[in-house]
C-alpha cells in the first residue's frame, strides 16, 4: 500500500479538476480541462495495476474525445451563454446524488478484499486454470476474448451500433450532391 | 495547423510508431496489457493525429471513408464468424476448443481472430465518427 499516498493525491486533483470544470465558462477550457482529467483517471487506473483500462482511459477519454469535442466547439462556437437564472436544483440533485452514491460505497467489500463475493464465484477458477485451458498468460484477455466472449461479441455490437448512429445522424448532409458512397 | 513545419516533422515521425505500437498491443495483448479494443483505438488515434496535422483531406486519402465504413462492419462480422465457425465444426457458438485439433491452440487462434475483429470494428467506429464530426460544416472544400 504505498502507492495509497499517491492515488489519494490524484484523486484530489481529479476533484479539483471537475470543479474547475463546472466554474470554467469557456469552452474551450472545458476541452483541455477533461482531457486532463482523462489523463489523471488513466494515472489513477495505471496506479491500481489496471493497465488495460488506463491504456484504454488515455486513448479514449484523453485523446480521441478530446479531438472529437474540438470538432464539436468549432461547429458551436467555444463560450458557454451565461445562465439566466442560477439552476439550484440540479446542483441540489447531483449533491444529493453523489452523497447517496457515497453512502452506496460503505456496503461495498473493502478494495481489493480476497473474501469478496466477486472473488469466491468465478474468480478463482479463472486464474487457477486459465492459463491451462487458454494457453493465455493475460487474464485480463483470457477472460474477455474467451471466457466472457458473448460480452465482448455484445460489447463490439454495441460499438458497431454507436457507430452506425453517428454515421445516420451526421451524413443526411450528403444528400445534396452525389459523392459515389464516400 | 498545415503551415507548421514542426508539428507536420514531428508527426511524421510519432505516428510509424504509433501504429507500431498499436501492432504490439494488438498481437502482444495474450501476454501484456492490451487487446483488440486498445489496439484499434490506437490506430484511430494515429490517423486522427494525421488529420488534425495534415488536413482532414488528406486522412481521407490515406484511409478513404469507404474503407473505414467497412471495417465498422466487417469487426463485427469476423467476430460473430468467428463464433459461426465454431458450430460448423461442431462445438457450440463461441467455442475456440474445436477451431484446432489441440484445444490450447483452438483458444488461441479463436482468442487472435476475436481480437482482431474488435480491433477493426472499434478503429473504424472512432474514424468514422471523427470523419463525420471534422467534416461537418466543410463539406465544400472537402472534395480533394
Amino acid at each position: 500500500m504505498i502507492e495509497t499516498p499517491g492515488i489519494a493525491a490524484l484523486f484530489v486533483m481529479l476533484a479539483a479538476v471537475a470543479v474547475a470544470v463546472a466554474r470554467q465558462r469557456n469552452l474551450f477550457g472545458v476541452v483541455v480541462l477533461t482531457g486532463t482529467y482523462s489523463f489523471l483517471m488513466a494515472t489513477a487506473l495505471a496506479a491500481l495495476d489496471a493497465a488495460d483500462v488506463a491504456m484504454t482511459e488515455a486513448a479514449v477519454g484523453a485523446g480521441i474525445s478530446t479531438v472529437l469535442f474540438l470538432g464539436a466547439l468549432n461547429l458551436v462556437g467555444s463560450l458557454e451563454s451565461k445562465p439566466m437564472e442560477r439552476p439550484w436544483i440540479p446542483l441540489v440533485l447531483s449533491l444529493f446524488t453523489g452523497m447517496l452514491l457515497v453512502y452506496g460505497t460503505y456496503g461495498l467489500p473493502a478494495f481489493s478484499d480476497p473474501h469478496a463475493p466477486i472473488h469466491t464465484h468465478v474468480v478463482p477458477r479463472y486464474l487457477q486454470e486459465g492459463l491451462a485451458e487458454t494457453g493465455v498468460p493475460n487474464i485480463v484477455t483470457a477472460v474477455l476474448a474467451s471466457y466472457r466472449g458473448y460480452d465482448t461479441l455484445g460489447e463490439t455490437t454495441v460499438v458497431f451500433t454507436a457507430g452506425i448512429g453517428v454515421i445516420t445522424l451526421l451524413r443526411r448532409r450528403r444528400k445534396k450532391k452525389e459523392e459515389g458512397g464516400s | 495547423m498545415r503551415t507548421d513545419v514542426i508539428l507536420r516533422v514531428v508527426a511524421k515521425l510519432l505516428i510509424p510508431f504509433a501504429l507500431m505500437f498499436a501492432l504490439y498491443v494488438q498481437f502482444h495483448g495474450d501476454f501484456g496489457p492490451g487487446g483488440g479494443f486498445q489496439a484499434g483505438v490506437i490506430v484511430a488515434a494515429a490517423v486522427i493525429f494525421y488529420g488534425v496535422i495534415y488536413g482532414l483531406p488528406a486522412a481521407r486519402r490515406a484511409v478513404p471513408d469507404r474503407a473505414v465504413e467497412l471495417m465498422v462492419a466487417a469487426g463485427v462480422l469476423l467476430y460473430a464468424g468467428v463464433g459461426v465457425a465454431g458450430i460448423l465444426l461442431g462445438g457450440n457458438y463461441l467455442d475456440y476448443f474445436v477451431l484446432a485439433s489441440d484445444p490450447v491452440h483452438g483458444q488461441h487462434r479463436g482468442i487472435f481472430w476475436v481480437e482482431a475483429g474488435v480491433a477493426i470494428t472499434v478503429s473504424g467506429v472512432m474514424l468514422k465518427v471523427f470523419y463525420l464530426f471534422a467534416g461537418r460544416g466543410r463539406d465544400p472544400e472537402d472534395e480533394a
